[in-house]
């Protein structure tokens, strides 16, 4: 638990090299993200700058927040949250997808006409 | 508390140990995270289906947004989250000055990421891009006449508000179909004068702009529960046409319309060929402003925060010992981070 001898208090004590490690790997990311945006690559540029988004939130998360030296019921209450985002966002986007155009009426520009109205 | 003879003034009396009382508190701590990882999704949802639904919206908005700044108040808030992390490490260590320092620093962190997030604020608050009516056409903006500008000028340059504020009158419905104005719904005889106008808006490109303009006009009185037929009598030659063709399928404005459904209200006044923009500029930036405005409330709260804990640590309330409040506050503070991660490419840097 303690790496460092004067350290009696509870908690882990993340090392300095650890956490300016962390911050240039978050500037170097935030610059990957800002970079990725020169290049147009459709519909993956949202998904590139949500994938190193997510990288960036779990270093923060992992040795900023000490979760990687937490007690696993922490990580429980993290991933549970994430999960119900998950569960509440994708379950918008499903019914974007399929519900969404028909519940306006007439709007679908994807169906076909004969099937409007 | 006499078999707790060695009890320390830091720790709770229903507590049996300080790693107890730390666990319990970190545990806290992250309940509350969780629930505000929740309230931010409700708004990263809205973000999302109205995303899915009008991408050109986003794509035109989001050049309105300072990348340069944006990125600035980026690196400035994943800086602050380290001195954050450093100051928790010091307070573990029970280095008051260090601690207090790095909090200090931290604070001016968060000081910096509001002033800049007020620079961006007052510009967009100068040009009009704001939520609902407040918003500004963006053309009107920079002085470039409509073509019928003469016909209609001030209320076209207002158009995107006004009119969802026209459409929402009669009832939620409406109001529901008004959010995709423009593509061409005839669910409702209101917004089948959408669609009309929509409709006659590209058909009559060019030659009968001014018909069609009337169109676009009457079809707020539609929507007020005035007769869609009557309208369209009204606005002359090409509505008949186009609401005959609105009734069954609106084939006419769905065929003539975008893939996306480029809208008629910011179309009225596009002759003059300007691009593509979009119509509900405004939801973008209602999104924006709730988005950075809720993040930007956190910011102050964990300044305040912040505060606090630096003024416990000047008290010599810490010691090596007992810190479980500096680590509580960095934890929020990591959290504003969090969430500002997320939001500066999905505002910023849309593709």
């Amino acid at each position: 638990m303690s790496d460092h001898a004067e350290h009696s208090g509870p908690g882990h004590i993340v090392s300095p090299m650890i956490l300016v490690g962390t911050l240039v790997a978050l500037l170097v990311l935030t610059f990957i993200t800002v970079a990725v945006t020169w290049v147009n690559l459709g519909e993956f540029n949202l998904w590139i700058a949500m994938i190193i988004a997510t990288i960036k939130a779990t270093l923060v998360v992992l040795f900023f927040m000490h979760l990687y030296w937490d007690k696993p019921i922490i990580g429980i209450v993290f991933v549970t949250s994430l999960l119900l985002v998950a569960l509440f966002i994708g379950l918008s986007m499903t019914d974007v997808d399929q519900v969404g155009p028909q519940r306006i009426p007439d709007y679908a520009p994807a169906v076909q006409q004969s099937t409007g109205s | 508390m006499s078999d707790h003879s060695d009890h320390p003034s830091y720790l709770g009396h229903h507590y049996d140990t300080v790693e107890q009382q730390f666990d319990s508190g970190k545990l806290g701590m992250w309940l509350f995270l969780a629930t505000e990882i929740l309230l931010f999704a409700g708004l990263f949802c809205a973000y999302a289906i109205y995303r899915k639904n009008h991408p050109e919206v986003f794509i035109y908005a989001h050049q309105f947004l300072d990348k340069n700044l944006g990125g600035i108040n980026t690196l400035v808030l994943i800086t602050s989250s380290f001195t954050m992390a450093m100051a928790v490490r010091m307070a573990q260590l029970g280095k008051k000055q260090a601690t207090a320092g790095l909090l200090a620093l931290t604070l001016l962190g968060g000081v910096g990421f509001l002033g800049i997030k007020a620079v961006e604020y007052e510009h967009k608050w100068k040009h009009g891009l704001l939520w609902g009516t407040k918003y500004r056409d963006q053309d009107a903006e920079h002085g470039t006449p409509g073509e019928h500008g003469g016909e209609h000028g001030t209320e076209g340059e207002t158009a995107p508000g006004e009119h969802s504020l026209r459409l929402s009158l009669p009832g939620v419905e409406i109001a529901h179909a008004a959010e995709d104005a423009g593509h061409g719904a005839a669910g409702n005889e209101a917004t089948s004068g959408e669609a009309a106008a929509n409709g006659t808006e590209h058909a009559a490109d060019g030659t009968e702009h001014s018909a069609s303009g009337d169109a676009t006009m009457s079809e707020g009185a539609a929507a007020e529960g005035a007769q869609m037929d009557a309208s369209a009598d009204e606005s002359g030659e090409p509505a008949p046409i186009v609401g005959g063709e609105a009734m069954p399928h609106s084939g006419l404005a769905k065929g003539a319309s975008q893939p996306q459904g480029m809208a008629a209200p910011a179309e009225a006044g596009e002759g003059h060929g300007t691009g593509h923009k979009p119509s509900n500029v405004h939801i973008f930036f209602g999104i924006y402003f709730l988005m950075t405005g809720l993040h930007g409330l956190h910011v102050i709260a964990g300044m305040g925060a912040i505060s606090w804990v630096l003024i416990r640590t000047l008290r010599g309330d810490f010691s090596a010992e007992y810190s479980t409040p500096v680590d509580l506050v960095g934890l929020y503070w990591h959290l504003v981070d969090l969430v500002w991660i997320y939001l500066f490419p999905l505002l910023y840097l849309i593709h």
